[in-house]
C-alpha cells in the first residue's frame, strides 16, 4: 500500500491553477523529490500534502486513508518549511529534542537522538547555541535536524538544503539520503536543483505550471525524458528542428534546416512530420576538423564559444546551416580546439530523443517559467 | 579607467574578524570573481570596496586615489545586489532613470542615455513594465542597467544571479561577462556558484576566514591549485595521506598504506624522502576499469553508486582501507558498475597533486571555517 497518494489534486488561487489535476503515489520508505522552477507549484503541492492548505478538488490519502478533513498536526507527517521557524528562546539541542520529548521519550533518549542528527548536519558543536547566534544556513540545518529527530516516519521537506553553501549541500544530501534509508523514512523533498534531485531521490516528480510532467526514477527522467520540457530542464541539451524524411525498422532519417541530415533510433513518427531532435551535450563527440565535411550523424561547423566549467569544457559550434549546438568534454581531454576553428560533431542514433514539434514553437515550449 | 587596490584591509564585527589584512589588486578591464564558504568575508570585502562598509584599518584605492573617506555615491561604482532591489511602484524605465537622478542629473532633460541603455541591454520591450510583471532574469538585467546608467565603469556584483533558477542563471552569466567585456568595464563578482566563477572570470580569488587563500586563472586554479583548501573548495578532491618513498627529478614515489603511487611533479616542491605528504586527485580524473591499467592502479570495491545524469558517482574502498570518490561519464554504451563489484581505480600520475603535509592537520587545512 502506498504511504502517500494524491488523487486528481487541484488547487486554485483565484483564477490561477497552482496545482492542476495531479495524481501520484509515494511508497513506504520511498524518497521522492519534487523538482520544478520558481512558480511551478512545488511548494503548494507539498503544503497540500501536509494539510496546511486544502485542495480545491481531489484527495490526499495516507496509508489508504483519506486525509482531506484531517488537520495538519494529526497527519503524522512532519513538514519542514523553507523558512525555518526555530524557537528563539531554546538552544539548538532543546529545539531539536523538543519533538521527541513531546512524544514522551525520556530526557536521555531525546537528547541522544537529537545529538545523532546534529552530528549528521555537522552542528553538534553548536548544541548549546541559540538560533540568533547561527547563520541562516546553520539555522536551516537545525530545522532539518528537528524534523529528522521528531520520530515521525514521514517527512515533508521544502528546499531543506537551499540556504546552504554549495560544498556543504553536496555533503549533506548524501547524509540525508543515508539517514532516511537507515531509519526507513518516507520523504517528499522539494527542490529546484536537478542534481540534488537525481542524487537523493528514488523517484523524481517534475512539475511545470502546476502540471505533472514526469514521475520516474532519476535514470529514466534523464535517459527517457517524457517531453521537451523535461529534456531541457534536466541536463544540458541541444535541440534541432527537422522533418522526418524516411524511416525503416532501425531508425529515421531527419532532414534539418538547409538540408543537413541526421539519423535517430526513434521510429515513432511518420514521414514528413515536423519533429525536434534532442541531443545531450555530453553525448555529442567533438573533434578538430580542418575542413567542412558532412556525413550521417557527423555535423561540422565553427567553434564560436569555449567555456571552462570545472569538470567539463563546453564548446559551442555554429553548424553550416546556422544552428548552434554545444558539446561538453571532460576537462583534461586535450583537444586542439579554439574559437574560430572547425570542428566535427558526431553522435550515436540511440543517444537522441525525438519529440513532436510543439504547436507554440520550440522556444516557448522550453521556457522554464 | 578603474584599477582597484585593496591594501591591508581589516574589519571586525565585535569578536568576529570579517577581514584580516586583505590585500589585492584588480586591474583595469578585469573580470574577477570572489568565492569562498559562507562567512569567509567575501561580501564584506566588496562592500568595503563599494564604501558601504568602512574598514577598521587599511586602504581602498581606486585609480590611484585613496577613497576611504569618499561616500558610496562618489566612488563611481555600480553595485548590484542578490535581492533584486527595484522600486516596485516604478516602471523599469523609471527604475533605470533613477540611477541618473542619484547622480544629480534630471533624466527629463536628457532622454537619450536611458533609451540607449534599454536598447543595449536588449530590454526595449520591458521599459513600460513594472518589476512584478517581469521574470527574475529580466528584473536583474534592469538592476544592472540602473547600476550602469550613472556612467560607472566599475561594477560590483554581489551574488547577482543567486536568486535565479538554474537555466536562467546559466544563460545570464554569459551575457553578464559579454556586457562587461563589450563595454570595457571592470567587474568584481561575488558568488557561491563555482561553475559560475570558473566559466566567466578572468581570475578567481578564493577566500576563507577573512583572508585570501589563493587567486589565479580559472583553469590553472582548478587543475593546479597551490593550496589544499583551493583543491577542496573549487570542485571536489580526494586526499590521500602518505610518505614520500623516492624522489626523482620529475617523478616521485609516494607510499599510501601498502600501495606505491607515482606522481609527475608539475612544480618544484621542497620535500625529501621520508617526508609526510598529501596527494590530491579530482574525482573525474580517476579512471575505472575491470583490469589494472598501470602501476598507479588500485584494487577497490564499489561501495556506493549514484546516477547523476551526465555522470555516475562512485564511492570506492581501496584494499588498503583508503576511500575514493570518483565520477565517470555516463556514456550510452557503458552501463556502470554495481555496488560490491571489484574494480581498479587508476590514478594517472600527471593528474595527482602533491602537497606538504599541513602542520595543522588535513582536516583543519580543508575545513570551511
Amino acid at each position: 500500500m502506498p504511504s502517500i497518494s494524491a488523487i486528481g489534486l487541484t488547487k486554485r488561487f483565484g483564477s490561477i491553477k497552482a496545482i492542476d489535476d495531479i495524481s501520484f503515489d509515494v511508497k513506504n520508505g520511498e524518497y521522492t523529490c519534487i523538482l520544478g522552477s520558481t512558480g511551478s507549484g512545488k511548494t503548494t503541492l507539498l503544503r497540500l500534502i501536509s494539510g496546511i492548505i486544502q485542495p480545491t478538488e481531489g484527495d490526499i490519502e495516507f496509508q489508504g486513508r483519506r486525509m482531506n478533513e484531517v488537520p495538519a498536526e494529526e497527519r503524522n507527517a512532519v513538514y519542514v518549511p523553507q523558512t525555518y521557524a526555530l524557537f528563539p528562546h531554546l538552544t539548538v539541542l532543546e529545539n531539536v529534542s523538543y519533538g521527541p520529548l513531546s512524544k514522551n521519550y525520556s530526557h536521555a533518549e531525546a537528547e541522544e537522538s537529537a545529538m545523532r542528527v546534529l552530528r549528521m548536519v555537522k552542528l553538534d558543536h553548536r548544541a548549546d547555541s541559540y538560533p540568533n547566534e547561527l547563520s541562516g544556513g546553520m539555522q536551516q540545518r537545525v530545522a532539518l535536524a528537528r524534523g529528522l529527530a521528531s520520530g515521525s516516519k514521514t517527512l515533508l521537506l521544502d528546499e531543506p538544503l537551499g540556504a546552504l553553501d554549495a560544498r556543504l549541500r553536496l555533503e549533506l544530501r548524501g547524509e540525508l539520503r543515508k539517514l532516511a534509508k537507515e531509519s526507513e523514512l518516507t520523504v517528499i523533498h522539494v527542490t529546484h536543483d536537478q542534481e540534488e534531485a537525481m542524487a537523493i531521490g528514488d523517484r523524481i516528480l517534475v512539475l511545470r505550471y502546476g502540471k505533472l510532467q514526469q514521475y520516474s526514477t532519476p535514470f529514466h527522467v534523464y535517459n527517457r525524458p517524457r517531453n521537451l520540457f523535461v529534456a531541457n530542464f534536466v541536463g544540458n541539451t541541444n535541440f534541432l528542428e527537422g522533418i522526418v524524411e524516411k524511416r525503416d525498422l532501425f531508425g529515421s532519417v531527419i532532414r534539418l534546416r538547409e538540408g543537413l541530415r541526421v539519423k535517430v533510433a526513434d521510429v515513432s513518427f511518420e514521414t514528413n512530420e515536423s519533429i525536434v531532435v534532442a541531443l545531450r551535450e555530453e553525448k555529442l563527440m567533438i573533434s578538430p576538423e580542418p575542413y567542412p565535411a558532412e556525413s550521417e550523424n557527423r555535423l561540422s561547423g565553427e567553434v564560436i564559444e569555449t567555456h571552462f566549467l570545472g569538470e567539463w569544457v563546453r564548446y559551442s559550434v555554429r553548424l553550416v546551416n546556422g544552428d548552434v549546438i554545444s558539446s561538453r568534454v571532460p576537462v583534461g581531454s586535450s583537444l586542439e580546439l579554439r574559437n574560430g576553428s572547425w570542428a566535427s560533431l558526431s553522435f550515436e542514433p540511440v543517444n537522441t530523443y525525438v519529440y513532436e514539434s510543439p504547436a507554440i514553437g520550440l522556444q516557448s515550449e522550453l521556457e522554464v517559467y | 579607467m578603474p584599477e582597484v587596490v585593496v591594501k591591508d584591509v581589516s574589519k571586525s564585527y565585535g569578536v568576529v574578524k570579517a577581514l584580516v589584512n586583505v590585500s589585492l589588486k584588480i586591474t583595469d578591464g578585469e573580470y574577477v570573481s570572489i568565492v569562498g564558504p559562507s562567512g569567509c568575508g567575501k561580501t564584506t570585502l566588496i562592500k568595503t570596496i563599494a564604501g558601504i562598509v568602512k574598514p577598521d584599518t587599511g586602504d581602498v584605492i581606486i585609480d590611484g586615489k585613496t577613497v576611504n573617506r569618499l561616500p558610496i555615491e562618489e566612488r563611481n561604482t555600480g553595485y548590484v545586489f542578490q535581492e533584486i532591489a527595484l522600486f516596485p511602484h516604478m516602471t523599469s524605465y523609471d527604475n533605470v532613470s533613477y540611477g541618473l537622478m542619484v547622480k544629480g542629473e534630471n533624466p527629463m532633460e536628457r532622454e537619450g542615455p536611458v533609451e540607449e541603455m534599454f536598447y543595449m541591454m536588449g530590454l526595449a520591450e520591458y521599459a513600460s513594465l513594472y518589476p512584478k510583471e517581469m521574470s527574475g532574469g529580466a528584473r536583474q538585467k534592469i538592476a544592472i542597467s540602473r547600476a550602469l546608467i550613472s556612467g560607472s565603469t566599475f561594477l560590483l556584483l554581489d551574488e547577482p544571479l543567486g536568486a535565479l533558477d538554474l537555466k536562467v542563471r546559466t544563460s545570464l552569466r554569459y551575457e553578464l561577462r559579454s556586457l562587461v567585456k563589450d563595454l570595457g568595464l571592470t567587474a568584481i563578482h561575488v558568488t557561491h556558484d563555482q561553475e559560475e566563477a570558473l566559466s566567466i572570470s578572468d581570475r578567481i580569488i578564493i577566500m576563507r576566514a577573512g583572508t585570501v587563500v589563493e587567486s589565479g586563472e580559472p583553469m590553472e586554479l582548478y587543475m593546479n591549485p597551490q593550496t589544499l583548501f583551493a583543491a577542496e573548495f573549487l570542485g571536489e578532491a580526494n586526499f590521500l595521506s602518505g610518505t614520500i618513498s623516492k624522489m626523482g627529478s620529475n617523478l616521485i614515489e609516494v607510499k599510501i598504506g601498502d600501495s606505491l603511487l607515482h606522481v609527475h611533479l608539475k612544480n618544484r616542491i621542497t620535500m625529501a624522502e621520508g617526508d609526510r605528504c598529501i596527494l590530491a586527485i579530482r574525482p573525474e580524473f580517476v579512471e575505472l576499469s575491470l583490469k589494472s591499467t598501470s602501476e598507479n592502479s588500485l584494487k577497490c570495491v564499489v561501495e556506493t553508486s549514484t546516477f547523476a545524469g551526465d555522470h555516475f558517482r562512485y564511492g570506492l574502498k581501496v584494499s588498503n582501507g583508503v576511500e575514493l570518490l570518483t565520477k565517470s561519464i555516463a556514456k550510452g554504451e557503458i552501463l556502470g558498475f554495481d555496488v560490491g563489484e571489484e574494480v581498479y581505480a587508476n590514478l594517472p600520475h600527471d593528474k595527482l597533486l602533491v602537497f606538504n603535509y599541513p602542520s595543522e592537520g588535513l582536516e583543519k587545512a580543508i575545513s570551511l571555517e
